[in-house]
C-alpha cells in the first residue's frame, strides 16, 4: 500500500502541474464503468438542498470573469456570470441571456434578443445598456484582459432597445457568435470606475445561478443558490471550492469524503478506486474523451524537419497505440489531427500512419537518410540524423512519452536527446523564438472548429501560436473559407479536407487524445456525461432529502 | 550597549539595500514575465494587449528606474499592489498569510525546544547508553524522512483508515457553527498532525546541538572541580554545567527569527495551509514581483534583525563577551 500510494504521489504530482489545464468538456464516448443505478430517479421529484464542494489546486485571483485567466478563478466565476450564448449538453450553441438571436445573409451583423426578466444579485434589472458597457470594457485599454481579441474585431455596436443590441463585423467571422459567451458586467456598479480596484473583484454580483458568499483567502469559496436566477434556482443550497494545492491530499480529501468530486489520475482510475471499499461506497466513477490532444510538433524552419517525408517517417515509427497502453493504461485514443474523435468536425477518412518501421525507413531513404556507416544512426552527407526533443518539466507523462520516442525512433536511426525545462523558459526562450527541434507539448480541443490561430502560415513568429511555422497555401485558404461559414454543414466541409491535408504534411505527430476520468459522489441525481462532458447540467443535479450531507439554516 | 546597536542598525541598511538590489534583479531578470504568462498559449489574447499589460504593471521602464520608483514607495512603507487581478495590497496578502504561519511556526519551534534539549542533554549525560543511541536513530530519522511522504501516510493511516483526524486545512468548514470548545477542538485537532510532523523533522538539529554543547561543557575543568568538591551528581548537572551549555542556544533562538515567518511550501501545500510559503511561490511562479519583493524584503528584515537580537542577548547573558566601547 505504501509503495503505491507513493508512486500515486510522484504521478500525480506531474499530471495537473504546468501547462495542463483542467478541461472539464467532453465527449462520452460510451464506455461507461460503474453503471449508476437510474431506478429512484423516476418517482422522485428534485428537491432543494445540500451542499457540492470541489476542490481546486490554486485559489482564485480574482472573482471577475473577464479580467482572470486562471482555471479557479474561472471555475468559480462561471456559476456567478452569465453570457449572451452558450453550448447545450451536445455542443449546440444556445441563448443563455440572450433568448434568440438573427444573423444576417452576409454574416456581418448579429442582432441579439435579450432576456427580460433578468435581475443583477443586487437586484437591478439587467438590460442591453450592460451588454454594451461589457463590450467597451472589454476593449478599453484601461481593462486588463487577455480575451480581448474576438471583441476588437467588431466594427459597431449598436443598442437598439433595452433588450436589443447589434453587433456590425468587418467581415463575416464565425466564432463571434460564441465570443458572446463572455461573462456579461453590470454597468451600475462598474460604469466609470478602475476596475482594478473594483470591490467586485472580492465580492463579485452577477447574474448566474449562484451568488458569491465568502472567500477565505487560500481556503474556500462559497457560493450560494440564486433563487430569482431567471433558468430556475438550481437545486443545491451552496458550491464550496476548497484550495487543496497538493494532488495527492485531495485524493486523500475525496476517499475522505470531503470533497464530491474530483479528477482522477490513471493510476488512481485503474488500481486505487475499483477495490476500495470506502471509495466504491461513496463515488461513481465517469469516463469520457477529454477536450485535448498531446502531439510532437516539428520545427519546420529547421532541417530536416522541412522535408515532409521526415515528418511522415518519423510518424510511421511512433507507436501510438503502445503508448495509450503503456502511459495511459489505456485510457485514451490515438489521435490523427487537431480534432476530437466523434465530433462533426472530426474526419475519419484521412492518411493514417499505422506503426510501420520498414515503412519509415523507406521514406528516410527517399529522403536521403541512410545509415551509410553503419553506426546505427542514421545519415545524410556526413550530417547525423540527431535531435533534440523538448518539453515542459513538471509533467511527467510528457517526460514518459519523450523517453517512449527516444527508443522507438532509435530503432528506425534517430538519435534524440531529451531536455527538459522550466514552462516559461521553454515557451519564451525556446518554442516563441524557434529555437527547437521538436517539442512535446498539448493543445485543448475548443468547441468552435476554428484552426486559423495554430495553423495559418502568417501566425508564425512572436509569441504566435503556430510556432512551428507550418506553411501550406491550400490550407491557410481554407482557414480563412472556414472562419467566414456559419453553417456548421457547410463549414465542416472545409475543416475535413484541412484534415487531409495535416495528415498528409505531418506537421505534427498527433499522438493521443485521453479521457477525462471523474469521480463524482452517489448522493447527486442526475449526472450523467453528455458530449459536453459532465457537469453541463450541474445546476440540474440534486439530493435526495434523505441522503443530505449538509444542512444549511435559511 | 546603545551606541553599539545604533551602529548595528545604521550598518544594516547598506546591507538591506544590497540585498534588495539582488532580489530585485534575480525575480526580474528570471524569464517570462506576467504578462507573457497571460499570453503564452492563448488564442484570445490580442496582438496589442502584450503591450497593454507592460504599461499596466509598469513594465515598459528600464529596471534601475523601476528599482529605484520601488525603494521611493518602499522608504515610506508602501510595498504597492499584487499583479493579481484581485487588486489586493501587497500587505493585505501577507497579513492574511502571516497569522497562520506565525502560529504553527511558534508551536512547533516550542514544542521542538522542549523536547530537543532534555533529549540533547540526557544524551550526553548518558553518553553512548542504548537511550543515547535510540535517541540519535529516532532523530535522524525524523531528519531524514521525506515530510511529504509522512505526512501522506500520516494523513491516509489517521485520517482515512481511522478517522480519527482531519486530513488538510486549519479549521472545519462548518468552524463558524461551532461551540467555542468545539472551536478549540477543531483547532488542535486540524494542527495536530503538521506541528507533530514539523517537530519529528525538526528535533534533530537542536538535540545534537544541545549534546554537543553539553558533551563539551561536561569534559571542562570546572565540572571536574566540582565534582571533586563532593557536589551532588544533580547539582553538578544541571547547575554548573546546564547553564553552560545552553548558551549557545541563545544564538539559534535570534537566528530562528526569520524561520518563523517562512513557510515551507511543500508542508503547507500538503496540508492545504494558506500560509507564506505558498504564497511566496505562488507569487513567484506568477511573476507577481510586488508580492515576491515585498516577502523577500520582510525576510531580510527579520534575518538582519535576528543576527542582531542573537548578538546582544549573548552579550546579555554570557558575561564573558563585552562590546567595544568608542
Amino acid at each position: 500500500m505504501i509503495l503505491r500510494l507513493f508512486v500515486a504521489v510522484i504521478l500525480s504530482l506531474g499530471l495537473f502541474a504546468c501547462g495542463d489545464k483542467k478541461d472539464d468538456s467532453a465527449e462520452n464516448q460510451k464506455v461507461s464503468t460503474t453503471t449508476k443505478k437510474v431506478t429512484a430517479k423516476v418517482n422522485k421529484a428534485p428537491v432543494n438542498g445540500d451542499a457540492f464542494i470541489e476542490s481546486s489546486l490554486g485559489d482564485a485571483t480574482g472573482l471577475i470573469y473577464n479580467i482572470t485567466s486562471d482555471s479557479a478563478s474561472h471555475d468559480a466565476a462561471l456559476k456567478i456570470y452569465n453570457g449572451l450564448v452558450e453550448y447545450d449538453k451536445d455542443l449546440n450553441i444556445v441563448g443563455d441571456l440572450a433568448k434568440s438571436w438573427d444573423i444576417s445573409e452576409n454574416g456581418l451583423e448579429i442582432i441579439f434578443h435579450l432576456n427580460e426578466n433578468v435581475r443583477w444579485h443586487d437586484g437591478q434589472p439587467f438590460t442591453a445598456a450592460d451588454v454594451e458597457f461589457t463590450y467597451k470594457f472589454m476593449i478599453d485599454d484601461k481593462t486588463p484582459t487577455s480575451y480581448d481579441a474576438d471583441f476588437r474585431l467588431v466594427k459597431s455596436f449598436e443598442v437598439i432597445d433595452e433588450y436589443t443590441v447589434k453587433v456590425t463585423y468587418g467581415e463575416p467571422f464565425a466564432p463571434a457568435l460564441m465570443s458572446w459567451s463572455m461573462a456579461i458586467l453590470p454597468k451600475h456598479l462598474l460604469e466609470g470606475k478602475d476596475v482594478t480596484k473594483s470591490p467586485l473583484l472580492r465580492k463579485p454580483v452577477g447574474t448566474g445561478p449562484y451568488k458569491f458568499q465568502e472567500w477565505k483567502a487560500g481556503e474556500s469559496i462559497t457560493l450560494v443558490a440564486n433563487d430569482d436566477y431567471f433558468k430556475g434556482r438550481p437545486y443545491i443550497d451552496r458550491r464550496v471550492m476548497r484550495v487543496i494545492p497538493d494532488t495527492a491530499t485531495s485524493f486523500l480529501e475525496h476517499l475522505n469524503g470531503a470533497v464530491d468530486i474530483a479528477g482522477l489520475t490513471t493510476l488512481q482510475w485503474t488500481r486505487q478506486t475499483d477495490n476500495n471499499p470506502k471509495y466504491n461506497d461513496q463515488y461513481d466513477k465517469y469516463k469520457y474523451l477529454s477536450f485535448g490532444y498531446t502531439y510532437v510538433g516539428y520545427n519546420q524552419l529547421k532541417k530536416p524537419f522541412n522535408d515532409k517525408r521526415v515528418r511522415q517517417a518519423l510518424t510511421y515509427a511512433t507507436p501510438k497505440e503502445d503508448m495509450v497502453k503503456g502511459i495511459l493504461f489505456g485510457l485514451g485514443i490515438p489521435a490523427t489531427g487537431p480534432y476530437k474523435p466523434g465530433t462533426i468536425w472530426y474526419n475519419d477518412k484521412v492518411k493514417k500512419y499505422n506503426y510501420d518501421i520498414e515503412k519509415a525507413k523507406e521514406l528516410f531513404a527517399e529522403a536521403g537518410w541512410t545509415d551509410s556507416d553503419g553506426d546505427g544512426i542514421l545519415d545524410k552527407k556526413g550530417k547525423k540524423f540527431q535531435f533534440e526533443l523538448m518539453t515542459n518539466q513538471g509533467n511527467t507523462v510528457r517526460t514518459k512519452i519523450c523517453e517512449t520516442l527516444q527508443q522507438s525512433w532509435a530503432k528506425v536511426g534517430v538519435k534524440v536527446n531529451i531536455r527538459v525545462l522550466e514552462w516559461a523558459t521553454f515557451i519564451n526562450e525556446y518554442v516563441n523564438k524557434q529555437k527547437f527541434d521538436a517539442v512535446v507539448l498539448g493543445w485543448n480541443i475548443t468547441n468552435d472548429p476554428d484552426l486559423y490561430d495554430v495553423w495559418f502560415s502568417k501566425n508564425c513568429g512572436g509569441s504566435k501560436l503556430n510556432f512551428i511555422c507550418y506553411k501550406n497555401e491550400e490550407l491557410d485558404k481554407l482557414l480563412i473559407a472556414g472562419r467566414k461559414e456559419f453553417d456548421p454543414e457547410k463549414r465542416k466541409v472545409f475543416y475535413h479536407k484541412a484534415q487531409e491535408i495535416i495528415a498528409e504534411d505531418q506537421p505534427y505527430t498527433f499522438l493521443y487524445v485521453p479521457y477525462a476520468l471523474v469521480s463524482v459522489s452517489k448522493r447527486f441525481e442526475d449526472v450523467y456525461t453528455a458530449p459536453a462532458g459532465l457537469t453541463h447540467n450541474q445546476d440540474k443535479w440534486w439530493v435526495k432529502k434523505e441522503n443530505q450531507k449538509y444542512k444549511f439554516e435559511q | 550597549m546603545l551606541n553599539y546597536i545604533a551602529r548595528r542598525l545604521a550598518g544594516m541598511v547598506p546591507l538591506l539595500i544590497g540585498i534588495t538590489i539582488i532580489c530585485f534583479a534575480v525575480i526580474h531578470l528570471a524569464p517570462g514575465d506576467p504578462a507573457q504568462f497571460l499570453s503564452s498559449m492563448n488564442p484570445k489574447f490580442s496582438e496589442s494587449a502584450h503591450e497593454k499589460f507592460v504599461k499596466l504593471y509598469g513594465l515598459d521602464k528600464p529596471l534601475h528606474v523601476r528599482y529605484i520608483d520601488w525603494v521611493k514607495r518602499v522608504a515610506v512603507l508602501d510595498f504597492g499592489e499584487s499583479f493579481a487581478p484581485d487588486g489586493k495590497t501587497v500587505m493585505e496578502k501577507i497579513n492574511e498569510r502571516m497569522p497562520v504561519t506565525i502560529y504553527l511556526n511558534v508551536a512547533g519551534m516550542v514544542l521542538i525546544f522542549f523536547i530537543a534539549l532534555p533529549l540533547g542533554v540526557l544524551s550526553a549525560y548518558r553518553q553512548n547508553s542504548i537511550f543515547d543511541k535510540s535517541v540519535t536513530v529516532f532523530v535522524f530519522v525524523g531528519f531524514a524522512v521525506p515530510t511529504f511522504w509522512l505526512a501522506l501516510m500520516c494523513m491516509y493511516y489517521f485520517g482515512v483508515v481511522k478517522g480519527w483526524l482531519p486530513i488538510s486545512g486549519l479549521k472545519s468548514y462548518n468552524y463558524d457553527q461551532l461551540t467555542t470548545l468545539g472551536k478549540m477542538w477543531d483547532i488542535v485537532h486540524h494542527a495536530f498532525l503538521p506541528i507533530v510532523l514539523s517537530v519529528f523533522g525538526g528535533l534533530a538539529g537542536l538535540s545534537r546541538f544541545a549534546r554537543n554543547s553539553m558533551l563539551e561543557v561536561l569534559g571542562e575543568e570546572y565540572v571536574t572541580s566540582a565534582r571533586a568538591r563532593g557536589l551532588s551528581e544533580t547539582r553538578v548537572v544541571f547547575k554548573h554545567a546546564l547553564k553552560n551549555a545552553l548558551l549557545p542556544v541563545v544564538t539559534i533562538l535570534g537566528l530562528s527569527i526569520p524561520g518563523l515567518i517562512g513557510g515551507s511550501v511543500i508542508f503547507e501545500s500538503i496540508f492545504s495551509i494558506p500560509g507564506m510559503g505558498q504564497l511566496f511561490y505562488q507569487s513567484v511562479m506568477a511573476r507577481d514581483y510586488p508580492v515576491v519583493m515585498g516577502v523577500l524584503v520582510l525576510g531580510a528584515i527579520l534575518t538582519l534583525i535576528g543576527n542582531l537580537v542573537a548578538d546582544i542577548s549573548y552579550g546579555l547573558v554570557d558575561p564573558r563577551i563585552r562590546y567595544g566601547k568608542k
